[in-house]
């Protein structure tokens, strides 16, 4: 399958690179049942914008892991300035000058800027006593190095998001770094601010600092990336120099693989309208979405983290409130102001963190499957114990839940049955409008099948199935229509035929 | 290997190592004191164990849940001096003023509870501010004198004997058994464990989680006042000073029974051990002489070592957990996160 790795560029040999300040070579790492990454070489020219891309799960995050001495490979090598190092533990990777910005900031809100720059590495005065006047001193000179204009003093909480993340990138140059990654950065980004970053970004290179660029939105890269690495079901598919590439070859290397038979046949009539969202907008979020869904089918929410598909669930399923947008079931408007409501008409909602929204881990598995529906087992304010368990009995059997006992506690269980269980409670309550947020998140290729049977026979038993999924394949494989969300707006709508990973893409990353 | 695990951390184990902790004292007691076994001095433990096994239940289902409450002893205290007041006062009908004071108590709950899911503040701060509005109304109505001289009707809720079992026994015994099938058997206290459990999936599951956090908030505050009852019918005499401190006791006793801080897991048959074993321990100390002062310093170092070996249980726990999750991360490895 992977014979078709591209080597765009003539990069020759790699292994002399006096101008590099990074190399990676054959780094492999294996997770239990998962190759993660597999003969990856990955290498970094001094004062280059060097980007990292692929989809979810190809390995970039494993990869930034294992330079950020967060993961230790299992194989490979990795020479830092013509020095082979082994990169024990994240302190470790910072003095050999790695930093990596993440889309999560380290920062403490309620320290100042100076403070927090050098948090951990504080100038002292006679031995105790910290010296913030050599702090500040500090400060000033990076910030006005970076041009960037925020007051020493400010508490980080009081600072935007843009500049909290100049404050990251001033805090890697207060630990001379020369390798900084960063994830992500535009994510949070308005328009202008993208551009102060970008200028801040020319900046570290002109200094000689190297940088690994992290992003999903793909057209902003030619702005500010010299070369490109791809990465897919860790493997390292092709190195080049962005001028060489165009965006729809990017996006043919991220996806090139073929749509296997992993994904289960269903043949299901389509049945009458169930469920129409008519301009359901919240204030910076969501933006006058409208979609409608049938018996039998199953519509996927494709776009990328942060286009507001999951919130838009939320709302749907009253555990977010809305502004504007009216919702109607079997053509009859609802309103929807809580969780209780919308499970009243019949809506379940498996959501995306399975851990912290959908179970009780320390619950056991009996409890957590008949929570939704408990007043079916009452008989006179009483549990009917023997219902329930004879219940969950065949809630177990039927979704072929691997569990010792009903009373085992969920986390003990594995990702895969953790997530039937999550399904089991909605199985209960027959809801007959089922959203999946990430459905086959973090579970394994079998149980993942096992997934999309479940959801087959949901709808071959009239259910409408919202499936919300980053994962493009699985979107496509599983999905009837596919609604494509960017900026939350919806910008397309594709039916299975008409779908592919390149379109999808292409409105997904629409502005 | 998990499923021992999972065993040893499920309530019954819990509950079990409370219980050994007690049946031990109780030898040692035995062996060190020849009046320990007496059937007087075993019924005194008890009757001493009740103010606190009473509450404790309630406080059971309020740490399940997650949350804490601070004013059970200012409510105890403002609850029995209200009645008292009417009963010596005002010369009410004694049923009906235990009656009043039982909803005072409930009363007072139902604020820490409303104010705990509606405004919303952390459990420590609603509970910790009526602690001090209860105790200061106590204050304020009695003006700091205590109310006595009960009718022998009132009288016999503290000491009032059944055979040989004192009254406020068979109360706690009652109380216990309502709080176990409450527990056990009911929405309510399947809702309460869900709620600590994880109080996001179970608002995602559709439970109305306000309502029955603040149900258990106003049982305990009924409770509460129970106890105030008991109390004040036990000394003849309501005070405004009464059960200063005392929700110390009640949280301990929960804690010892092997309900976890942290909510979700525990049980009201360990909150009752926990209960009996505080008895036990201020008892034999007292037969051995040792000083109300030294008392309160073992108690101190008995609830640490209860807590500890929690903490050390779950820890145990925590290590397997997490080499099993790296099996679950191998999953997600061909995902690991969103990069």
């Amino acid at each position: 399958m992977y014979q078709t790795v591209v080597r765009f560029t003539g990069e020759g040999v790699v292994g002399l690179g006096e101008n590099y300040s990074l190399q990676m070579k054959g780094i492999t790492k294996r997770f239990p049942g998962v190759l993660a990454l597999n003969n990856v070489d990955f290498n970094l020219r001094k004062g280059e914008v060097h980007a990292l891309i692929g989809e979810n799960g190809a390995g970039k995050s494993t990869l930034i892991k294992i330079l950020s001495g967060a993961h230790q490979m299992d194989r490979g090598e990795i020479i830092i300035n013509n020095q082979k190092v082994s990169i024990q533990n994240p302190r470790h990777a910072q003095e050999l000058g790695i930093s990596v910005i993440y889309q999560e900031f380290n920062l403490i809100p309620y320290l100042s800027v100076y403070e927090n720059i050098f948090l951990g590495r504080e100038h002292m005065k006679h031995k105790y006593f910290i010296d913030n006047k050599e702090i500040k001193r500090k400060t000033k000179e990076l910030l006005e190095e970076l041009e960037i204009k925020i007051d020493l003093d400010c508490l980080v909480a009081d600072l935007s998001v843009a500049q909290q993340q100049m404050i990251e990138v001033a805090k890697a140059l207060s630990m001379n770094a020369n390798i900084i990654v960063m994830d992500e950065p535009t994510s949070a980004l308005g328009n202008r601010e993208i551009e102060q970053l970008f200028k801040t970004i020319k900046k570290l290179k002109n200094r000689g600092i190297s940088v690994i660029y992290i992003s999903h939105r793909l057209e902003e890269l030619w702005e500010i990336a010299d070369r490109v690495t791809v990465l897919r079901d860790g493997h390292h598919v092709a190195t080049s120099d962005l001028k060489a590439m165009t965006k729809d070859e990017l996006i043919k290397l991220m996806v090139g693989r073929d749509l296997t038979e992993q994904f289960p046949k269903r043949d299901v009539a389509l049945g009458a309208e169930i469920l129409r969202v008519e301009g359901l907008s919240k204030r910076g979020v969501l933006d006058q979405i409208s979609f409608n869904l049938r018996r039998g089918e199953v519509v996927g929410f494709a776009g990328l983290v942060g286009s507001g598909r999951t919130e838009l669930m939320r709302c749907l399923f009253g555990a977010e409130r809305f502004e504007q947008g009216k919702i109607y079931i079997e053509e009859n408007e609802v309103e929807i102001k809580s969780p209780q409501d919308a499970i009243k008409q019949g809506i379940g909602f498996i959501t995306e963190d399975r851990k912290r929204q959908g179970l009780m881990l320390i619950r056991p598995v009996k409890e957590n499957m008949t929570i939704t529906d408990l007043n079916q087992f009452i008989k006179r304010l009483f549990i009917d114990r023997r219902q329930e368990e004879a219940t969950a009995e065949s809630l177990v059997e039927k979704l072929r839940i691997k569990t010792p006992s009903l009373e085992q506690e969920v986390r003990y269980l594995s990702g895969g049955n953790q997530q039937k269980i999550v399904i089991a409670k909605w199985l209960l309550k027959n809801a007959k409008i089922l959203i999946f947020d990430e459905p086959t998140r973090g579970i394994d290729v079998g149980a993942k099948k096992e997934v999309y049977n479940l959801i087959n026979m949901l709808v071959k038993n009239g259910a409408g199935v919202i499936m919300v999924s980053s994962e493009l394949p699985e979107i496509i494989g599983m999905s009837d229509r596919i609604y494509i969300m960017s900026h939350g707006r919806i910008t397309g709508e594709l039916t299975a035929q008409e779908a592919s990973q390149e379109k999808i893409l292409k409105y997904a990353t629409k502005e | 290997m998990r499923r021992i695990l999972g065993k040893a951390n499920s309530s019954i184990g819990k509950e079990l190592g409370a219980l050994t902790a007690l049946i031990l004292l109780c030898v040692i007691m035995s062996f060190s004191s020849p009046h320990f076994l007496s059937l007087t001095n075993l019924m005194n433990i008890l009757r001493q164990s009740t103010l606190i096994g009473i509450v404790a239940a309630g406080m059971t289902f309020i740490i399940i849940t997650g949350g804490i409450d601070l004013s059970v002893g200012s409510v105890l205290s403002l609850s029995s001096c209200l009645t008292a007041g009417m009963i010596v006062n005002y010369g009410w009908n004694v049923w009906l003023s235990v009656f009043l004071g039982i909803i005072i108590g409930a009363f007072f709950g139902l604020l820490n509870g409303l104010m705990i899911t509606r405004i919303p503040l952390p459990p420590f701060i609603a509970t910790l501010g009526i602690m001090g509005v209860a105790r200061g109304l106590a204050f304020v109505y009695t003006g700091g004198a205590p109310i006595y001289t009960f009718p022998e009707s009132f009288k016999y809720l503290g000491q009032g004997m059944i055979g040989p079992i004192p009254f406020p026994v068979i109360l706690m015994v009652v109380v216990y058994i309502i709080f176990y099938i409450m527990l056990k058997r009911t929405k309510l206290g399947r809702y309460t464990y869900a709620i600590g459990g994880n109080e996001e999936a179970a608002i995602l599951s559709g439970i109305p989680t306000g309502r029955y956090k603040t149900i258990v908030y106003s049982l305990t505050g009924a409770l509460s006042a129970l106890a105030g009852m008991v109390l004040a019918a036990r000394l003849d005499a309501a005070t405004s000073v009464a059960g200063d401190g005392f929700e110390l006791d009640v949280i301990a006793a929960v804690v010892i029974g092997g309900t976890s801080l942290s909510g979700g897991q525990g049980g009201v048959i360990g909150s009752l051990i926990g209960a009996l074993i505080m008895g036990v321990v201020r008892n034999g100390l007292n037969l051995l002489l040792v000083s109300s002062h030294w008392q309160r310093v073992i108690l101190g170092l008995i609830i640490l070592a209860a807590v500890t070996v929690d903490v050390l249980r779950k820890k145990g726990v925590i290590i397997k957990a997490t080499k099993f999750k790296g099996v679950i991360m191998g999953d997600q490895g061909k995902r690991p996160e969103s990069l």
